[in-house]
């Protein structure tokens, strides 16, 4: 039976991350996620037995999520934007030696200190690589608190089968909201050793090394290919998203996570005065669902992309479209939600004028 | 006697340990490096523990210990290889894990790691070669350079004006309660030789008895970047290294016996 309860999305999470099955989880606090290790620190051990370990620093968290994801097991570790920052060489070291683990970075409003309230400012950062060299990571974008639970399962799943870490990038708005979740059935410990796995070697087979340092140039090419080769298979099959009220619409707003629902209530607002909007929401970031944007630029007559920064998603809305429509753009930064009527505003100011 | 009826199986009084693989090593000759993977092979073989143990390796000059031993090993980002051990042994406590570090790695970028690993009291070995000077890079200044010694960005010397005193970092993480066993070797001698090995046994008995965190700093040496011969490097290390860095425990269940001069 499926439980029912009110809970913090930070909380939320890490329940999920228990009854995932998770086996250790690493981290350091910081405003607005500190409640994913607090509230493992109070269940995990006790109930599960799972590792958890307040780190000295992000640096040394993500170090140890390297060292524990090697041994084939789920792990997981989450911050927010400066701890992330902290975390990008670990990140490119786990990619390249290509160790399964969940990151989840419940992002703040940037630059440097910034503030504690709910950003979007961390896109590039978790889309386009991060840290140094040619990676990428499977990014999962909630937008509600139900999202942070059902992720994680499908995030743990999403790592293991390619062998890649796999962020939740939620806003922090997204970690401090209370909202009603429906709580899966805990999944059963990971019992399976994986074969590449650091475990200590059998003598029936050779030993396991996991390394991203391939100092022979071809050798790292073909690293480099081989990694490639995978994040195709990944757009090809793991391309995530939602539509609302797409079918008819004149005008789509793009949105991800919390933006997303307020566009669609923006959408429901402008219906009533006669604006056919619709909502494109990409669910996964990376891959980015750029077929179906495209598929939308022939039926539409303008976007209007919604993020709470300075216009990061709407580059890849920008390549999704190929110029064929135009593509506004309307963005809060430094921590400001944008509001429904803010929005409308932006799609009568930006289109209507034009529809008519 | 020809070379036919010396080579048997009796005469010899070493061989390769199964646990270091056929692999000829990138190290310069006379560098201590080697000599440490083949004292933790050997070590590894006499417990029986090649199928449990698990290594980190750093990165410097030891960046590809995972070469040479045949056991499963994780290669760390620079710095963080007491984390990444300590990720490792935490999921796997019943499995001998050690990392493997220079002192760039160790006490300079991955001090914050080196600490509070060992405050935690980490289960795990940590083995800490000492050369006094960043290898891999080409010979710059690492933080146990010693006062005068040149180095690529000490040209003239270490002056401490300029770039503070040498790091004693066995001392200070002796200090600490997670830490179980702190102990200063060298491998400049056969009697050092015989010495880090018995230091290295001890440490992965220790761990098989969980008692925390066994650290074994080896004062080495790199002939190439002192710019010397193997044997003028073991020489200078012996006049100067280790007086600044004497040789013994620092802190063992049997109490502390740092021994100032060469060891044994
Ligand atoms: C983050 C980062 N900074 C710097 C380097 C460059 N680097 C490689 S090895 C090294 C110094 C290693 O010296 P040490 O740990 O003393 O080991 P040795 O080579 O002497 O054995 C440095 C600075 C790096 N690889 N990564
Ligand atoms: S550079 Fe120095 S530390 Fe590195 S292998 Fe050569 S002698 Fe050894």
């Amino acid at each position: 039976m499926k439980e029912l309860t009110l809970m913090k999305g930070n909380e939320a999470l890490a329940e999920a991350a228990i009854r995932s099955g998770c086996d250790a989880y690493f981290g350091y606090p910081i405003t607005p996620q500190s409640e994913v290790l607090e509230y493992l620190s109070l269940h995990a051990a006790k109930r599960t037995g799972m590792v958890v370990l307040q780190a000295e620093s992000e640096v040394a968290a993500i170090n140890m999520l390297y060292g524990a994801g090697g041994t084939g097991k789920k792990v997981m570790t989450s911050s927010s934007s400066p701890g992330i920052s902290l975390m990008q060489e670990g990140i490119s070291y786990i990619a390249c030696a290509e160790i399964p683990c969940l990151i989840v970075n419940v992002v703040r409003g940037g630059p440097g200190l910034g503030t504690i309230q709910p950003s979007q400012g961390d896109y590039f950062q978790a889309v386009k690589g991060g840290g140094h060299g040619d990676y990428r990571l499977i990014v999962l974008a909630p937008s509600t608190v139900q999202e942070m639970v059902d992720f994680v399962p499908k995030a743990f799943d999403l790592a293991f089968r390619y062998r890649n870490p796999v962020m939740i990038l939620a806003d922090g708005a997204l970690g401090q909201m209370m909202e009603k979740v429906e709580l899966f059935e805990p999944i059963p410990r990971k019992t399976n050793i994986e074969p590449w796995a650091t475990v200590g070697k059998p003598k029936t087979r050779q030993r396991n090394i996991l390394t991203s340092l391939h100092i022979e140039p071809d050798k790292m090419e073909q690293i480099n290919i081989h990694l490639q080769n995978k994040y195709k298979k990944i757009q090809q099959n793991e391309v995530q998203y939602e539509s609302y009220k797409c079918d008819d619409a004149e005008i789509i707003l793009t949105a991800y996570g919390l933006v997303a629902r307020i566009c669609k209530k923006t959408a429901d607002m402008a219906r009533e005065k006669g604006i056919k909007v619709g909502v494109f929401r990409p669910i996964t970031l990376f891959p980015f669902p750029y077929n179906q944007i495209r598929e939308l630029a022939n039926k539409v007559k303008g976007i209007l992309d919604v993020e709470m920064n300075a216009g990061q998603m709407i580059e890849d809305v920008k390549l999704a479209i190929e110029g064929k429509v135009p593509v506004e753009f309307h963005g809060r930064m430094g921590g400001v939600v944008p509001t429904p009527d803010e929005i409308l505003l932006k799609i009568e100011e930006k289109f209507v004028g034009e529809l008519v | 006697m020809d070379e036919e009826n010396i080579c048997i199986k009796e005469n010899l009084v070493y061989e390769k340990p199964a646990t270091l693989l056929d692999t000829p090593m990138h190290y310069c000759p006379g560098c201590g490096h080697g000599v440490a993977h083949r004292l933790l092979a050997e070590v590894i073989d006499e417990l029986g523990i090649q199928e449990d143990t698990i290594g980190v390796a750093p990165v410097g000059c030891a960046v590809f210990a995972y070469n040479y031993l045949d056991i499963d090993m994780q290669e760390a980002a620079h710095g963080r290889a007491s984390a990444v051990a300590t990720g490792i042994k935490r999921l796997l406590p019943d499995k001998y894990v050690f990392s493997y570090q220079g002192d760039g790695d160790l006490a300079a970028i991955g001090t914050g790691e080196t600490i509070h690993t060992c405050n935690r009291g980490e289960n795990i070995l940590i083995v800490f070669i000492n050369n006094g000077i960043y290898g891999m890079t080409g010979g710059q200044m690492a933080p146990t350079t010693l006062v005068g010694m040149k180095s690529t960005t000490t040209p003239y010397g270490r002056d401490t004006k300029i770039m503070g005193n040498p790091l004693k970092i066995t001392d200070l993480i002796a200090q600490l309660p997670g830490v179980y066993y702190a102990t200063r070797c060298a491998v400049n001698t056969p009697n050092n030789v015989r010495r880090t090995k018995k230091a290295l046994l001890r440490s992965f008995q220790y761990q098989k008895e969980k008692k925390g965190l066994c650290f074994v700093e080896i004062v080495s040496n790199c002939p190439s970047n002192w710019k010397m011969t193997p044997l003028e490097s073991n020489k200078w290390l012996e006049e100067n290294m280790i007086p600044f860095y004497p040789l013994g425990d620092l802190k063992s269940p049997e109490g502390k016996s740092i021994k100032p001069q060469n060891g044994e």
